[in-house]
């Protein structure tokens, strides 16, 4: 039986939610009301001049094939990148776990990367990786002689970015799969040592089904993160390009808006995205999470 | 007791301090939101330390903002709450949107409007023309204009034994065919690259040549401009350059200018098109000899145009106190005393904005000791501006830019021909010029 309390007057009640509700009202809806509006219209960056224009903003976009070419890389980018720093986060937790010495150590150097904001990291990989002054591109061509050239070739470009995001995503998986790990009693995992099964199927049969509910978790947050957060790892790297290659929905609405200062557009664009976010997250409770085991 | 001690203590302050405002009448205070970082911004300060030290009426504050698309952006929504600066940098491609805004005084008007009786013709033409009405009055203040250029990198010049060109007269292309080629063979890696494609290899291409970018004089008489650019002349000469990539003559080296000037610098590309405000990088970074020509022309092109400029102006913005105003004037009246330009000039590279300045410098002997920095004042002057050489008037031009760099990208990478290119440029771009034409009715 959960024990619930009981307020005396509902008066209270609601003054206390009021604050968590104003806050939620200033600085979601509001915002989002707003953006709402400005994909209806046409209007200058000074907001001198505006017209209503029904849904002309979003009958340009969807009539644009190259918007829609976006959307398919923002997919596959979006779906990589959550792969890579996801299984590359768990493989360091589950090795980290495993550390006999120097564990703190180990978890805080691991951690760090996070710390590092993602026109950064972009920064510090296009360092290493452009073809003109990137040192590993200059070892990747002249040693190994392989033709590297993220900034002709479309697909070495995505690789690039997708390595950038995913690098920096590494170290919030890797916490939250530590702390993941930790929970799993040692009895569990004993118990199937004992009966004979080897280290890789302890992981899978064992380890791996009681990490679901933080996998799933992680899983949506990442996809969330390559969706919105990467937009400065692409303005740093790429720019969208070449020839529109890395050209993410984040990114073009970004271009657009902040940098083109069509507001229209960009606000039709960033509905859009919205709408595409709520439905991934929702198919993603709705057919994933009936996989996840909650309870051991 | 402590407490009534502090509370005496901080009144005593605030008295003092309202006294000694009361007592020194405070300079009025004029804001200007700008992207110079670096060096460039240490200029800067040295030019508003010499205008606030030169008078007790008014004081600038310059503000760093970040770069030039994220000055524009502070300005718009610090307008939009009514907490913008006076004076707003903003670069060349957003011209046509800050011209239209209706929220910008326009700096020929305030400076009749507060006396000052200004000889526009004492200007470098081909910079003003960029920034003038259809009736060519003036909208904002030039402050950092360049243009482009070729620098060449001397000991490959020599070791393939070529002569070095002329700082008056342009190089051909057909001779550039033939320089690139000596330069791969004698061991150049690269023969030629080049920045900002957009802006040198056609804005800057179609000026030279005299050909339109945009219909209604590109953009000046009219919005509903279209692109110009599907022409044989720029075609032919980005399948010139798309061919010359198949024995490394010519190399893509990404957007904007990073990537092609660290290639130059590092000694890898032997030809570097690219701003003149780039001298400041190469002089400290090259370790080779090197050197500045005018940008290459066809040889059909007798007289070749001036070419357009890059850069930034400053944009008054309205809705401030009359008498703030009086102060905005005097700045930037300031600013164009050939002092400030001969400085501005010296240690940064771009223009001097008056042909006095330009005197002046002459005659110190400022471009004897450095030649290579008047090749771009030569070549933005060596004509009077025609309606297709004088600048590029275009709604979100910024876009245009980026649909550009895009289209060319995928000539570079083999996916498109340059006439495919091209002819998807000039629609996806016209398609931009409408949306904004339709915003501004």
């Amino acid at each position: 039986m959960i024990k619930r309390s009981h307020f005396s007057s509902k008066g209270l009640a609601y003054l206390l939610i009021t604050p968590q509700v104003l806050v939620t009202l200033a600085f979601f809806y509001w915002p989002a009301v707003q953006g709402l509006v400005q994909s209806l219209m046409l209007s200058d960056p000074f907001g001198l001049k505006s017209q209503f224009v029904w849904f002309e903003n979003f009958q340009r976009i969807f009539t644009d094939p190259l918007y829609l070419k976006s959307i398919g890389i923002t997919l596959f980018f979006s779906l990589a990148t959550a792969f890579i720093s996801l299984a590359v986060g768990l493989f360091l937790g589950s090795m980290a776990n495993r550390a006999l010495r120097a564990k703190a150590l180990l978890r805080t150097l691991l951690i760090w990367p996070y710390a590092v904001a993602p026109a950064i990291s972009g920064i510090l990989w296009l360092f290493l990786l452009h073809p003109s002054y990137g040192v590993v591109a200059y070892f990747l061509s002249e040693v190994i002689g392989i033709d590297w050239n993220p900034v002709l070739n479309g697909n070495d470009a995505l690789f690039l970015v997708i390595i950038a995001s995913a690098w920096k995503q590494i170290s919030y998986n890797f916490v939250f799969f530590m702390a993941g790990l930790q929970a799993i009693p040692h009895s569990l995992v004993e118990a199937a040592a004992i009966d004979g099964a080897g280290p890789l199927r302890r992981f899978w049969v064992i380890t791996f089904p009681l990490l679901s509910p933080t996998i799933f978790f992680l899983t949506v947050m990442n996809i969330i993160y390559a969706f919105f957060e990467t937009f400065g790892v692409i303005h740093t790297v790429t720019q969208g390009g070449p020839g529109g290659a890395t050209n993410t929905l984040v990114y073009k609405v970004y271009q657009d808006g902040f940098i083109g200062l069509n507001l229209g557009a960009s606000a039709a664009q960033s509905l859009v995205l919205m709408v595409l976010i709520i439905t991934i997250t929702v198919l993603q409770f709705r057919y994933v999470e009936k996989k996840v085991q909650y309870t051991m | 007791m402590k407490i009534r001690g502090a509370a005496t203590l901080f009144s005593l302050m605030a008295a003092i301090v309202l006294f000694a405002g009361q007592a020194m009448a405070e300079p009025i205070t004029i804001e200007w939101w700008h992207a110079m970082r670096g060096a460039r911004g240490e200029t800067l300060d040295k030019m508003v330390k010499a205008f606030n030290d030169s008078q007790q009426q008014y004081k600038v504050v310059a503000v760093n903002k970040g770069d030039y698309g994220e000055v524009v952006n502070a300005g718009v929504a610090a307008y939009r709450a009514k907490k913008h600066p006076h004076i707003l940098q903003a670069f060349e491609v957003g011209t046509m949107t800050m011209m239209r805004s209706g929220a910008i005084y326009p700096v020929y008007k305030l400076m009749a409007d507060e006396g000052y009786k200004i000889d526009w013709s004492g200007y470098l033409q081909a910079v003003l023309s960029y920034y003038v009405d259809e009736k060519d009055n003036l909208l904002s203040m030039p402050f950092n204009s360049s243009t482009a250029v070729m620098y060449y990198n001397v000991d490959l010049f020599k070791k393939a034994g070529l002569e070095m060109p002329s700082k008056t007269t342009p190089l051909t292309w057909d001779q550039m065919d033939e320089i690139t080629k000596k330069l791969v063979a004698a061991g150049a890696k690269k023969g030629m690259v080049t920045t900002w494609q957009s802006w040198i290899q056609i804005e800057n291409y179609s000026a030279i040549h005299d050909i339109p970018f945009a219909t209604k004089a590109n953009g000046y008489e009219g919005l509903d401009t279209e692109m110009a650019i599907n022409n044989p002349k720029v075609i032919k000469h980005l399948e010139r350059l798309k061919s010359w990539m198949a024995d490394n003559r010519f190399s893509y080296e990404g957007r904007e200018y990073q990537g092609a000037n660290s290639t130059f610098v590092a000694g890898d590309a032997a030809i570097l098109m690219e701003s003149v405000s780039g001298i400041g990088n190469v002089q400290k970074n090259a370790k080779f000899a090197w050197d500045i020509a005018p940008l290459p022309v066809e040889a059909d092109m007798k007289q070749p145009q001036n070419s357009i400029i890059g850069g930034a102006s400053l944009w008054v913005m309205l809705g401030h106190p009359k008498e703030e105003y009086k102060g905005v004037a005097a700045f930037l009246n300031f600013l164009a005393q050939p002092d400030m330009q001969k400085l501005w000039h010296k240690e940064t590279g771009y223009f001097p904005i008056t042909l006095k300045a330009y005197e002046e410098l002459k005659q110190e002997g400022f471009f004897d000791k450095i030649p290579y920095q008047e090749v771009g004042i030569k070549q933005l002057n060596r004509t009077k501006p025609t309606k297709n050489s004088r600048g590029i008037r275009l709604g979100y031009f910024v876009q245009i830019r980026n649909i550009l760099d895009e289209e060319m990208e995928l000539i570079w990478n083999g996916k498109k021909t340059p006439a495919q290119a091209i002819a998807d440029a000039t629609a996806r771009s016209n398609e931009k010029l409408r949306e904004f034409e339709k915003t501004n009715k």
